[in-house]
């Protein structure tokens, strides 16, 4: 799993950057060195297979049934995109530890930028689809920290609620778009998406991936009509504009159109898609460039600009534009870095990034202005520089679809405009800033920057020329095999070469350097123009507007449902059950009645049934007056345990039957602290509604219990009953199904009970009541001691009563009882000691804290399920053996009655808890509220 | 039997519902007991009714009726047992907190403490 350590080493990266910010403030730069080596160390030994043609694939299965599994991969794509994110992010690391201040927190930074490394670094070795899409939002995540960064700046948190907004909508589109892809293969690993383009493409379901898909990729590398977010980004530091949205962050899109490419592309929905939004970004972007007066505006516009020229090469669909939209990235992203990293030099340098005010800078810093010169000349697409040649083999596509398509000259026409316009902003870019006057009112006297700021720059200018000078030397192999992972097939015939002869391609590039030039001479006209009519267009405009009417239609939503009430909360869920119920009956008419035939009816039966009716409908009418409906609700209680005495519960019944008595018992406690009698209700008409609403939901329930009842069915019991013996070691199968079968249901269901009484002991903190002085019919209470008879005959009855749950306890697992029940037993008889003592009479003879009761029992239920690991069995596997016990005879065990301890302890402190904190309320000292 | 078993299920589910409804604290505990009542009974009878034949394995018995319900049901009755304690003392909490039992919470006896 080298790829997995490869990913998973920022991660832990990440953790250790931030503890070695304590040391100092080099030593989180030295640390993030350290990790990004270590990650790279994982991946270097690695690069000869994709040399070789080969694709490393490492999984790990995890749901093999919903092809959910831990898979990596490694091929040219892949290796090329690794490349990027730790090679630029190493140069990154080195430029940031001089760019930040000292106010800046350097721990938070290297941190931030470690997540988002690995979450880059996954998303580009991803095999797996759902598990591409975890990493492509962690990336989200992580750009809206580091985005954030500056969180006192207003800018800079707008700017990264609406990246996160913008992406994070995007990801949910493309999870959509990934799980159909999925249906539609029929698995979720890349290497079977790719292999099936041709069944993809004429699956009914493409175009709704498609769109999904598209929405995803568009939004994550601001495509139009997504593109707004960028500008606004680059509140962001620039370290982190220069990783973020040169090299990665909005290259996740364009890589996921590289490698998804196979298996979507060449269709003429995918060719107008996306070359149409590659196109239309392509000029908007270069257009807008031009008229940034922010450095930094500029290079986001000229970013979107090329970020559109990508895309639009992979709209296309021919191999070799995707050939040259994989060159494109790779220059791209040293070019847009370095010219990222110098524009942080002169904003940190001048103190400004206003290009009104940044002139003749060469001055100051010839040696930066070089370098920027040399990045700014790639960007433009100069010759002898790496832009050069990939804008040449783009613009040589651009007229070869023009021959093959509709659209004529105008499709060549606007990229040599695009074109034009991109060498208009980069010569504005260098003359504005170096040349062109004399500075104004620049915060700082500007000079040469420290020399560790500018080896990064230094090194990547460097690349720019040596890949323009002799691609075929230098960068030839490496295109060659991640344009063959990328297209999946053989690579069409190219040639990189400086010079092709005189073609069309370098026609269109002379027309776009001489435009270029003549768009920069004609700039104050074309300034003033802009801003008279189109500067005010902002999609951030559009975006609020959107924003803000969701939230204002969500909050409407929630004001009609939600008004506050939880009395008409419970109402409208009634209401919505009722609905669900009753559809499917009108919906079918299948006869109510089954035929299964029975069973007879009989008196006593009758009778219990009669008096619980009786009792419920007295619990009803009655239930302003508290105590007595109490009193009818146990009765209730008691024949529902009768009923499953009658039915052949035996275990049913003994849990119902001591949970009756826990139950009333904490009724009553807290009786004494409620009003005694329940108030008016607060319009009259409520009960009538309310009524008519119970009526039908009794009917309807009762019909259904009927249509159930008399209809036959199939049940899986018999695996249960005839596994019970053999397989759970034990005769009393609904025992072995709790303890056993479903142990690790019972074990969440314990837990839930522990929380519920720690729950419970948590508000009951602090809390203060004031005790009653007098009963509900206004008679003082009693203060007398405790009945003597019912003190004296429970102190006797106790060890009887613990002695019958120890009993109730030990034959659980062949006959009706168990842990549940013992447990409850022992509550029971325990709690009884309080009521006829008296607490402090109890305490003074019983560990009053049941915490560690409950923390034993899960220790205990949880070690039982441990221990079959180490007999190299699954989590809670059971086992059983006998034993024989002189004059005992023959005695079985089984490791589930462990469990079933485990059990039994949590019920019994979880219970106690409950009580025992309710009743101790009582003898807080009573405090006088507060008056408010 | 089977028609007696569906009515007392129908009378526990329509008071349970009905109490669930009051505006004050005490009584929707009561109804939830109610309801819970009725939603074991529910799911226990999915099991069919049978006397007499409890799934507890012996050599001599005559049939088995269906442990698997009734394993369902054991807990959810322990479980509402929590649910219900939790209630009330959220209850006993906003009574502490707010002066009154109302379920909604109102602050609506503040003037009279005043």
């Amino acid at each position: 799993m080298t790829l997995f350590f490869a990913v998973l080493t920022p991660f832990v990266g990440a953790a250790l950057v931030a503890l070695a910010s304590r040391l100092g403030r080099s030593h989180s730069a030295w640390a993030a060195g350290a990790v990004t080596l270590a990650s790279l160390a994982f991946l270097v030994p690695l690069f000869s297979l994709p040399f070789a043609g080969e694709t490393l694939i490492q999984q790990h299965d995890w749901m093999p049934a919903l092809w959910l599994n831990l898979a990596f991969r490694l091929d040219g794509l892949a290796m090329l995109f690794a490349g990027l994110i730790l090679g630029i992010g190493l140069l990154i690391i080195v430029y940031a530890r001089y760019h930040l201040s000292e106010r800046d927190s350097m721990g938070r930074f290297y941190s931030y930028l470690m997540l988002f490394m690995g979450s880059m670094l996954g998303i580009v070795l991803s095999e797996n689809l759902i598990q591409l899409l975890i990493f492509w939002e962690l990336t989200s995540l992580s750009s809206f920290l580091l985005i954030s960064y500056w969180q006192h700046r207003e800018e800079a948190r707008q700017g990264a609620r609406m990246a996160l907004a913008v992406t994070g909508l995007g990801g949910f589109a493309m999870l959509g778009g990934f799980l159909l892809l999925g249906h539609i293969v029929g698995s979720y690993e890349l290497s079977d998406v790719l292999a099936s383009g041709d069944h993809i493409r004429a699956h009914p379901l493409y175009v709704p991936t498609l769109l999904l898909i598209l929405l995803g990729i568009f939004t994550k590398s601001a495509q139009f009509p997504f593109h707004f977010w960028l500008p606004h980004a680059m509140a962001a530091p620039t370290p982190v504009s220069a990783y973020l949205h040169s090299a990665t962050m909005v290259k996740a899109g364009v890589f996921l159109l590289a490698r998804l490419f196979p298996a979507l592309s060449g269709t003429p929905e995918w060719f107008w898609l996306v070359s149409g939004a590659g196109l239309a970004t392509l000029l908007i972007g270069a257009y807008v460039a031009l008229f940034k007066h922010d450095l930094k505006g500029l290079l986001a516009y000229s970013t979107l600009s090329h970020l559109g020229l990508i895309t639009l090469l992979f709209g296309l669909s021919t191999p070799l534009a995707a050939v040259a939209g994989v060159f494109h990235i790779m220059n791209h992203a040293t070019f847009k870095a370095s010219l990222f990293m110098a524009a942080g030099i002169i904003d940190h340098e001048t103190g400004t990034r206003d290009l009104r005010r940044l002139h003749g800078l060469w001055k100051f810093m010839p040696y930066t202005a070089t370098l920027a010169m040399v990045a700014a000349a790639a960007m433009a697409g100069v010759p002898l520089l790496n832009g050069f040649l990939s804008k040449e083999m783009f613009f040589a596509e651009a007229m070869q679809i023009s021959q093959n398509h509709i659209g004529g000259w105008l499709f060549p026409a606007l990229v040599t405009l695009a074109g034009a316009l991109a060498v208009a902003y980069s010569i504005r870019f260098i003359h504005d800033v170096f040349f062109n006057g004399e500075p104004v009112d620049l915060p700082r006297t500007p000079h040469e920057p420290p020399r560790w700021m500018k080896v990064p720059v230094e090194i990547l200018v460097v690349l720019c020329l040596v890949v323009g000078i002799a691609p075929a030397l230098t960068v030839a192999p490496l295109l060659a095999v991640a344009a063959q992972s990328t297209l999946q097939t053989a690579l069409p015939e190219y040639h990189l070469a400086l010079w092709h002869g005189i073609n069309p391609a370098l026609i269109m590039s002379l027309i776009a350097l001489t435009g270029g030039g003549l768009i920069y001479l004609a700039r104050r006209p074309l300034f003033a123009w802009h801003e008279r009519h189109l500067d005010r267009l902002d999609a951030r405009v559009v975006y609020n507007a959107l924003l803000n009417g969701l939230i204002v239609l969500a909050r409407g939503i929630t004001r009609l449902i939600d008004t506050g009430s939880l009395q008409r909360q419970v109402f409208l869920t009634l209401i919505a059950a009722l609905v669900l119920g009753i559809s499917p009956w009108l919906a079918n008419n299948a006869p109510l009645t089954g035929s299964r035939s029975g069973l007879p009816l009989d008196a006593v039966s009758l009778l219990a049934a009669s008096a619980l009716i009786i009792a419920t409908l007295a619990t009803v009418w009655l239930h302003k007056q508290r105590f007595i409906a109490l009193i009818t609700i146990g009765v209730v209680g008691l024949v529902v345990s009768l009923a499953f005495v009658k039915f052949s519960a035996p275990d049913l019944a003994l849990t119902q039957l001591s949970v009756e008595i826990v139950t009333i018992v904490l009724l009553l406690l807290a009786l004494y602290f409620l009003p005694q009698h329940g108030a008016a209700e607060k319009s009259p008409g409520r009960a009538w509604r309310d009524g008519a609403i119970a009526v039908t939901a009794g009917a309807g329930t009762a019909a259904l219990a009927w249509a159930v009842l008399t209809r036959p069915y199939d049940t899986i019991a018999g695996y249960y009953l005839a596994n019970s013996v053999p397989g759970g070691g034990g005769s009393n199968v609904v025992n072995v199904i709790l303890v056993d079968f479903r142990g690790y249901d019972t074990l969440g269901e314990i837990t839930v009970l522990a929380l519920a009484g720690l729950g419970i002991v948590a508000m009951l903190q602090n809390l203060h009541l004031p005790a009653p002085t007098q009963d509900g019919s206004g008679r003082l209470w009693d203060h007398d001691t405790h009945p003597t008879i019912m003190a004296t005959l429970t102190q006797i009855l106790l060890p009887l009563a613990l002695l019958v749950a120890v009993f109730i306890l030990l034959r659980g697992h062949n006959q009706p009882g168990g842990g549940f029940i013992a447990g409850l037993i022992t509550a029971v008889a325990l709690i009884v000691q309080y009521l006829a003592n008296g607490t402090h009479w109890t305490h003074q003879r019983m560990p009053s804290d049941s915490h560690p009761l409950i923390a034993w029992g899960l220790a205990i239920a949880a070690g039982t399920g441990l221990a079959s690991w180490w007999f190299g069995a699954p989590f809670l596997t059971s086992t059983y053996g006998h034993l024989h016990w002189p004059m005992v005879g023959d005695f079985e065990l089984a490791s589930a009655m462990a469990f079933d301890l485990g059990v039994f302890l949590v019920v019994v402190g979880a219970t106690l808890m409950i009580l025992l904190n309710l009743g101790g309320l009582h003898h807080t000292p009573p405090k006088h509220r507060s008056p408010h | 039997m089977e028609a007696l078993i569906s009515l007392v299920i129908g009378v526990l589910t329509a008071g349970g519902v009905f109490l669930a409804l009051r505006g004050t604290t005490f009584p929707v505990v009561l109804g939830l007991t109610l309801l819970s009542y009725a939603v074991n009974l529910f799911l226990f009878i999915m099991g069919r009714l049978a006397i007499g034949v409890p799934p507890v394995i012996r050599a001599a018995a005559e049939g088995y009726s269906d442990p698997l319900p009734q394993a369902l049901v054991l807990t959810a009755i322990v479980i509402s047992f929590g649910m219900t304690a939790f209630v009330i003392v959220l209850a006993l909490k906003a009574r502490s907190e707010l002066g009154n039992d109302d379920v909604d919470g109102l602050h609506h006896d503040e003037d009279r403490h005043r």
